[in-house]
């Protein structure tokens, strides 16, 4: 017998639900079988904070008396560049952005101290921010030079809207060369020095929900310390990888595009850093819940490290030239033990995604509906499925006519 | 045997004495240099571990007292603003003497002081710059 998500909600609004984490349903389905868990477990939540490049915030910073294009010309917060190229005042805050001055690789490794991601939390924070912006001037705009503090309260919209979060799964990654390289998997020790890992294993959304089922265009999450909806399938989206028989993908594969109120959320669960030698970026707290309809999804959601593996990836050479090869595999279970063998070798691991916040995370999603102040919705649509043939591509390179 | 791991800050005056080689003829003691910098008509910078009898120890720091050479414990120069760190674990796969751990259950990072070098790799390292190093 199945469950609906309007039944589920019923359950949540009286106070009656069984809520757990992914973390506890894990013991649960090992306990009752799949079966009985899929009975007794309404929801099941899950959590992830990491690094995820693919962030940002759009903001309508409001009118100015004489009135101002931002459109079209140069701005920028704390020194950082932002996205201009929308109607007037609106601005796009993405969270790699760096300021001019910053003097990045040319000094290597570069330290990247602020970037996007870093003003994304102090306007978070609630502090003052410094808008400086040049523009052109029209005869509706004349305004043409700007200096201005803003600040979260005092602005319109400020909305994180981020392309891609929730990486269904990732690499492992190793230096399989005899210099340190610096990576957005942070620091590569020479030959096999360290292995770095970015996944919550069997916390992450997408691994517990690996078909997206439930998971899809509208689904409302725990997103930054606030609420938010998924709003689309994320970009590289790459469903059709080859998958366990638990469904788990063995490589990176699906992603989601999320959306929400920056203004609710918290510096808690959004954090600018910055990786030596790569750039800065936002580290982003997001939970999903995931509602047990029926014994597969008991099933899906009863993963634990032990069966979800992934391939582990030069970052010397084949990653940065593109080559698809793999040095081995690793499941979650190896990878936290803190240490795993590659080509004979003991390797020393490291987590770059925080499984200590992603477990606060869901923990905190489970309360908020065991309290009643959080319902599951309805995807309004499905994801591109593994079926789908919807594929990652790489850019395809011409020559332009007449070019060399 | 006592061991210690301590920071030196040598006056100007005192950077070309060979007082590494005193405590080692002097005082019996056994050292391990983790870290020298001399910074231009300032001081030198000496991050030593000591060991040795706990008597010649203490006579070894008495000495330099006397010569006017400021003595930290290390454990005190590398510290975690707890506000800041996430508990990722970057810093644990890039520490060379494994001060920092992983707690099972929780999977919190635990920084254990008295290992630390104080090589300062974790301060680059770490994403949140929850890492800092005053020597």
């Amino acid at each position: 017998m199945g469950k609906t998500i309007a039944e589920i909600n019923e359950k949540i609004k009286k106070g009656e639900a069984v809520v757990v984490t992914a973390e506890e349903m894990i013991d649960i389905v090992k306990e009752k079988g799949s079966e009985t868990a899929a009975q007794d477990v309404d929801v099941v939540t899950t959590g992830t904070f990491g690094p995820m490049c693919s962030s940002g915030a759009y903001l309508n910073l409001g009118h100015t008396s004489p009135k101002f294009k931002f459109g079209g010309g140069r701005t920028t917060l704390n020194g950082i560049e932002v996205y201009t190229g929308l109607a007037a005042v609106d601005i796009y805050l993405g969270a790699t952005a760096l300021s001019e001055d910053d003097p990045k690789n040319k000094v290597y490794p570069g330290k990247f101290k602020y970037g996007g991601g870093h003003v994304i939390q102090d306007l978070v924070e609630g502090k003052d921010i410094e808008l400086e912006a040049t523009s052109y001037g029209t005869d509706c705009y004349p305004g043409k030079r700007l200096n201005n503090i803003i600040n979260l309260n005092d602005i319109n919209e400020a909305v994180l809207f981020n392309p891609r979060n929730l990486y269904q799964n990732y690499n492992v990654a190793v230096n399989l060369s005899d210099k340190v390289i610096y990576t957005y998997m942070g620091t590569l020790k020479p030959n096999l020095g360290n292995a770095n890992y970015c996944s919550a294993g069997q916390l992450s959304p997408l691994l517990n929900d690996p078909y997206y089922r439930t998971i899809g265009i509208g689904t409302k999450i725990f997103l930054g310390g606030g609420v938010g909806f998924v709003s689309w399938w994320g970009t590289q989206h790459n469903p059709g990888v080859k998958r366990a028989d638990n469904g788990t993908p063995l490589t990176p594969s699906g992603t989601a595009a999320v959306i929400g109120d920056l203004k609710r959320m918290s510096g808690e669960w959004l954090k600018g850093v910055s990786f030596l030698g790569y750039g800065a970026t936002l580290s982003v707290g997001i939970g999903v819940p995931i509602p047990i309809l029926d014994e597969d999804m008991a099933k899906f959601t009863g993963v634990s490290d032990e069966d979800i593996s992934t391939s582990i990836v030069d970052y010397s050479k084949a990653y940065p030239e593109g080559i698809s090869e793999s040095v081995g595999r690793a499941t979650y279970a190896e990878l936290k033990s803190g240490k795993i063998i590659i080509k004979d070798k003991e390797v020393i691991t490291a987590g770059i995604s925080s499984y200590y916040k992603a477990k606060e995370i869901a923990e905190e999603l489970k309360t908020w509906i065991k309290k009643g102040d959080f319902f599951l919705t309805e995807p309004v649509a499905q994801f591109p499925d593994a079926e789908s043939g919807y594929k990652f591509k790489p850019m395809k390179m011409r020559k332009l006519k007449g070019g060399e | 045997m006592y061991s210690e791991k301590i920071v030196l800050h040598i006056p100007s005056n005192m950077v070309d004495k060979p007082i590494v080689y005193k405590l080692s003829r002097d005082f019996d003691l056994e050292f391990n240099i983790l870290k020298a910098t001399v910074i231009p008509n300032e001081e030198g910078v000496l991050v030593l571990e000591l060991k040795g009898d706990k008597n010649n120890y203490d006579k070894a720091l008495r000495y330099l007292e006397a010569e006017k050479i400021k003595i930290k414990s290390l454990s005190k120069d590398v510290t975690r603003d707890e506000n800041k760190c996430v508990h990722c674990g970057l810093c644990v796969g890039i520490c060379p003497v494994s001060a920092f751990e992983v707690e099972l259950d929780s999977r919190k990072i635990i920084f254990k002081q008295d290992k630390c070098i104080a090589c300062g790799m974790c301060v680059n390292v770490c994403p949140y710059k929850a890492m800092e190093i005053k020597l």
